[in-house]
């Protein structure tokens, strides 16, 4: 009986183990193919029916997607977007999740209930009225323009405001009468009790402001001054796109999320776990 | 240490719930203060209120006959320890202890010479090192404790610390509250509502019902003189026998006819019921569980018939929870009483003992 037992066990164990081998393949496909096209020639990219590995593993198409694109600038630009994004979101979201989650004052809740509406409308809505803001600020195709939407996040703020609830009142109560005021208890207490929530929403943010296509490319228009998505975004003809060197670029563009991703592994797997996001 | 006046001190909440009213006290130095009352009788916010962690909406709160009403928590000088111990979860024990001196700006070696006598008077010194996760509960408290200790505030305020042991932990951590108490020399508000700390404990206790002090006075006043039919009930575990009775006075002699049977009543009880003008009138008769015992087989005076509804047994005694006509009788006996639910016993109250209740006001005639 045992051994019947720990056939079948082996056997749903062999089979969960193919599943998640065909999942896994399934997922990794695209990368593999984006790897290989990028050594291919225009001619075998689009050829039928289609071949799997390259006829020569030429380096050509990654000199021409550096030749098409200033990659530096792209690199620099994606970075500083990246870099102030995180910075204004996990700053300005944990001072107003803070104060949402444990100060009382005058209209709390309606202020809370208008960042929640913000988070509720879709961000299209808000494109045209920002950017002719920055416009008639004479700010378009600059690095601010691309922070501009981000300098404040409301799902920062509620997600900050749900790890500050999570703190017991009294923690805060014990600082006062230890001697904080306001600024140490937020600074003293509050910021090293949520590091985790703030790594979590810190990769969240990059790793949007890295995909983010839509408001570079409609405010930053100078190629020296658009962010990696939007640039290789312009290696796409209206007539015909030369693939090899688009995977080529895209491979060379994933390179700063795959950094990001190998640092901060832990903190963006506890991040999902944490807001059940995908 | 300090002196503390809270002086016709109220709480109002802005929906208008009053939690505290008219609260008046003088506390001592080195007092020993408790407050006990049922859950939501103002005892947590009164302390509150002392911590300057909430805003005492009227009257006057004097530390020294300086008035503190406005002043920050920082700059009271009180230190507390709270039910859940709200230690800082990031920082080690040390540092917990040392973080109120540091924002102080206490030099670093006086800190680590206050941390380390804190760490060896609570027992603490191997556990400096570890963070709040990695204590038991018992160890946490102490950290709390510890962590008040080193600032040698003027006033300990302690909000159900021990609320959250197991039993036996909680009566170890009694004894070494009592102990740190004579040690330190200490003014220490305790909020409880655990009567057997309660009375353990406090130099005084104040007993709180709906916002309003009900009686303030030693624990043993408390439980031999209650004012109260409140007090009387909340002060005793299990608590006061409480009888509806009638008063009948001939004469100088008052008895209380409950149910068919006469209780008479020594002379200075029955002076005060005659003197209060109670003849005929509903009253309630208290009485404790220790003072009501079996009778003997002659016993005439004083007597009542109870049915045994449940039999308790604590190891040394037994409680007998019982009924007469209309009246529950609790009374404490010995073990090794054969007694058993059904059983029909005749009781002996020890009428030097009874409390006489008004009826109405519920305020107490005699003790």
């Amino acid at each position: 009986m045992n051994s019947s037992l720990s056939k079948s066990k082996k056997r749903r164990t062999v089979g969960i183990y193919i599943f998640f081998i065909i999942g896994s393949c399934i997922m990794i496909f695209p990368f593999v193919w984006m790897l290989l096209t990028s050594f291919k020639t225009v001619g075998e990219s689009m050829q039928i029916p289609p071949t799997i590995l390259p006829n020569s593993w030429s380096l050509d198409t990654y000199k021409d997607a550096l030749k098409s694109l200033p990659f530096l600038a792209l690199y620099k630009n994606t970075i500083l977007l990246i870099f102030w994004r995180v910075v204004c979101a996990v700053v300005f979201s944990s001072m107003a999740g803070y104060a949402f989650a444990k100060l009382e004052f005058k209209g709390k809740n309606i202020l809370f209930a208008i960042v929640l509406m913000q988070m509720m409308l879709p961000s299209q809505i808000f494109l045209i009225p920002q950017y002719k803001m920055l416009a008639k600020l004479g700010l378009t195709n600059s690095i601010f323009a691309l922070v501009f939407p981000g300098l404040v996040s409301a799902f920062g703020t509620f997600f900050l405001r749900q790890a500050y609830m999570g703190i017991p009142d009294e923690i805060a109560e014990a600082a006062r009468l230890d001697g904080c005021n306001q600024w140490q208890i937020f600074s003293k207490i509050m910021v090293p009790l949520t590091t985790s929530s703030m790594a979590a929403l810190g990769i969240f943010t990059a790793v949007f402001a890295y995909g983010d296509l839509m408001w570079p490319l409609v405010v930053n228009t100078d190629i020296n001054m658009m962010t990696l998505s939007s640039g290789l975004a312009t290696l796409r003809g209206q007539f015909s796109t030369n693939f090899p060197v688009l995977m080529a670029g895209s491979l060379l563009a994933m390179l700063p999320m795959v950094i990001i991703y190998l640092v901060f592994q832990k903190h963006l797997i506890e991040g999902v776990a944490m807001t059940g996001g995908k | 240490m300090a002196r503390l006046s809270l002086k016709n001190i109220c709480k109002e909440y802005p929906n208008g719930y009053q939690a505290v009213k008219n609260f008046n006290l003088e506390i001592a130095d080195q007092e020993f203060i408790i407050f006990v009352g049922p859950s939501g009788c103002g005892k947590s916010t009164t302390l509150r209120m002392i911590a300057g962690l909430e805003d005492i909406s009227s009257g006057e709160f004097k530390i020294d006959d300086v008035l503190v009403n406005d002043i920050e928590s920082k700059d009271r000088d009180i230190a507390m320890v709270f039910q859940n111990y709200a230690l800082y979860p990031h920082m080690t024990v040390y540092d917990n202890m040392a973080f109120g001196l540091k924002l102080r700006k206490t030099p670093k070696a006086e800190i680590d010479k206050m941390v380390r006598e804190a760490a060896r008077i609570l027992d603490l010194e191997r556990l400096l090192d570890r963070k709040p996760a990695a204590l038991s509960g018992g160890q946490r408290q102490r950290v709390a404790m510890g962590r008040a200790i080193v600032r040698n505030p003027k006033v300990f305020l302690m909000d159900e610390p021990l609320s959250n042991l197991d039993a036996k932990l909680r009566v170890q951590m009694r004894t070494e509250i009592s102990k740190l108490h004579k040690r330190l020399g200490a003014t220490i508000i305790y909020v409880t509502h655990d009567q057997t700390e309660a009375m353990t404990l406090g130099t005084r206790i104040v007993v709180m019902k709906d916002g309003v002090i009900q009686q303030v006075d030693s624990p043993q006043n408390l439980y031999n003189k209650p004012c109260n039919v409140f007090v009387a009930g909340f002060i005793g575990s299990p608590q006061m026998n409480f009888l509806e009775a009638e008063c009948v006075v001939s004469g100088k002699k008052a008895e209380l006819k409950i149910g068919d049977v006469m209780i008479t009543l020594p002379e200075e009880k029955a002076e005060k019921l005659i003197r209060g003008k109670y003849d005929g009138k509903k009253v309630i008769a208290g009485i404790r569980p220790e003072d009501v015992t079996l009778a003997a087989n002659n016993a005439k005076d004083n007597v009542l018939q109870c049915t045994v509804n449940v039999y308790e047994l604590l190891g040394s005694e037994a409680y007998l929870y019982t009924e007469s006509g209309t009246n529950q009788l609790t009374a404490r006996v010995s073990s090794a009483t054969d007694i058993k639910a059904g059983d029909t016993v005749t009781f002996e109250l020890d009428t030097t003992k009874i409390h006489v209740f008004d009826k109405e006001t519920e305020e107490t005639i005699t003790n």
